[in-house]
């Protein structure tokens, strides 16, 4: 698949005092790419996930969107933020607003648009993400899954590059995993350049166009689904499938 | 008891300096100290030296102190302003540092993930304090604010050991006048109580308003 590269990490290093918790990574997603990184915890998946929109910093190597190397700090890093979107392990709805609030906000104030237009998109929004009823309930009247759900919506409302997902389904109960999901692989069809953290090999299996097995700060693989979950080369993502498969 | 009927006019005087100081030094307290408390949270680690420096600076003088250092201190500097000015001045900018320290404090109660998340979505610093963040820290800073500005409200006597007209003040004309000193003391302490009173009341109904907001 040759596409147009839309993150770019080369060499990227992050210590935390003496923890080095990513070591030289380089990983490309390209336009419309489902990347998944998987990996052990502490391995530092969500950290690199984290970095791409510079909610963590980094010591050395370059990140890039769209060809153009992230802005250290200021408006150009909110501009950039702004077309990255992330969907967070805690969900992380603005408690204090009602679930068409939490959509609106970023559009209004950000963008510009005005209170109708942004609401009236964010109530499309939310129809799809199946949530249209729920619009003006505050976040904790919600269960998890349909939190997470409007957090995606609270991404797409701001018409990102790119959403970055952080272990999205990792907070939920078994049975609201599919519903959210659901709602990433409809997304990974519409095209959606995504990097997903997580520990959901089926849909790693399923949506993604590539695996990046991270362990100990590093990306040991770097593949398609099919090649790494039948045939892994190194020990320790072998070791690491027949642990998580295997049960 | 019949203190306060004889000198009803120089009572009400009292007060109405007390309640004046309050006002403005509260104001002007609070603009500051929500000012610091932004400073001590900003990315910008000049700002947040200058904020942590205000409140060390501030929050450790003595209050009377300070009032001698502006009153007696600012005009050598050729700034010359009526003494209930600097009173205001000294009063607001020392409670500052308590309002400041009180907000941070309701910030830190915020779980950092909403701060995150308003940064993800492309808000700017001032943006995610404003909309995000301070909204729902206002709940839990309601109480300490309040009681820092009954605090406010009796250290502003000390303003009138600087000739600034405040009821804790009247006491002297009272008893250069030969009245019983005890019943001016009671009078005055009831002059506080409204005063502290009324902030109480307007403190708890802030509290009841935000608490149905949820």
């Amino acid at each position: 698949m040759v596409v147009e590269p839309l993150i770019e990490l080369d060499g990227v290093n992050k210590w935390y005092g003496d923890l080095h918790v990513l070591r030289d990574i380089d990983l490309t997603v390209g336009q419309g790419e489902v990347v998944v990184v998987i990996g052990p915890s502490g391995s530092g998946k969500s950290t690199l996930c984290r970095t791409i929109n510079r909610l963590e910093t980094i010591q050395s190597g370059t990140i890039k969107l769209d060809g153009r190397p992230l802005p250290e700090e200021g408006r150009a890093l909110a501009r950039l933020r702004a077309d990255v979107g992330m969907v967070f392990q805690s969900f992380n709805l603005f408690a204090h607003k009602t679930v068409l609030a939490n959509v609106s906000l970023a559009p209004v104030k950000v963008r510009g648009h005005r209170r109708e237009q942004a609401d009236r998109r964010s109530l499309e929004l939310l129809d799809r993400v199946g949530l249209a009823s729920q619009a003006s309930k505050y976040p904790a009247q919600l269960s998890g899954g349909q939190q997470q759900r409007v957090a995606i919506a609270r991404a797409l409302a701001m018409e990102p590059k790119a959403l970055l997902f952080d272990e999205p389904t990792s907070a939920l109960d078994p049975e609201m995993i599919n519903e959210v999901l659901e709602v990433m692989r409809q997304l990974a069809r519409d095209g959606m350049t995504m990097v997903v953290v997580t520990h959901e090999m089926g849909f790693a299996r399923a949506s993604a166009n590539r695996v990046a097995f991270m362990a100990d700060g590093r990306i040991v693989e770097d593949r398609t689904p099919e090649e790494f979950f039948t045939n892994p080369r190194s020990d320790r993502a072998k070791d690491f499938l027949s642990k998580i498969l295997k049960h | 008891m019949n203190v306060l009927t004889e000198n009803f006019s120089t009572f009400a005087k009292g007060f109405l300096g007390t309640v004046q100081l309050t006002v403005y030094s509260s104001a002007l307290a609070l603009a500051l100290g929500f000012v610091m408390a932004s400073f001590r949270v900003a990315p910008v680690r000049s700002l947040r030296a200058f904020g942590t420096a205000w409140v060390t600076v501030l929050r450790n003088t003595p209050l009377t102190l300070l009032f001698f250092a502006v009153l007696l201190g600012l005009p050598r500097f050729g700034l010359v302003l009526p003494f209930t000015v600097f009173a205001v001045l000294a009063l607001g900018c020392y409670t500052s540092a308590f309002i400041c320290e009180a907000l941070r404090s309701g910030i830190n109660t915020v779980p950092t993930g909403q701060g995150e998340a308003a940064r993800s979505l492309g808000m700017t610093f001032g943006q995610t304090l404003s909309q995000v963040v301070l909204p729902q820290a206002f709940r839990s800073v309601i109480a300490p604010i309040g009681s820092i500005l009954i605090a406010l409200a009796k250290n502003s006597a000390i303003a009138g050991a600087f000739s600034v007209t405040e009821l804790l003040g009247t006491y002297r004309i009272m008893s250069e006048l030969g009245y019983n000193i005890i019943w001016t003391f009671v009078w005055i302490a009831v002059g506080y109580l409204i005063i502290t009173g009324a902030i109480s009341a307007v403190f708890n109904l802030l509290e009841r308003r935000t608490g149905a907001a949820r």
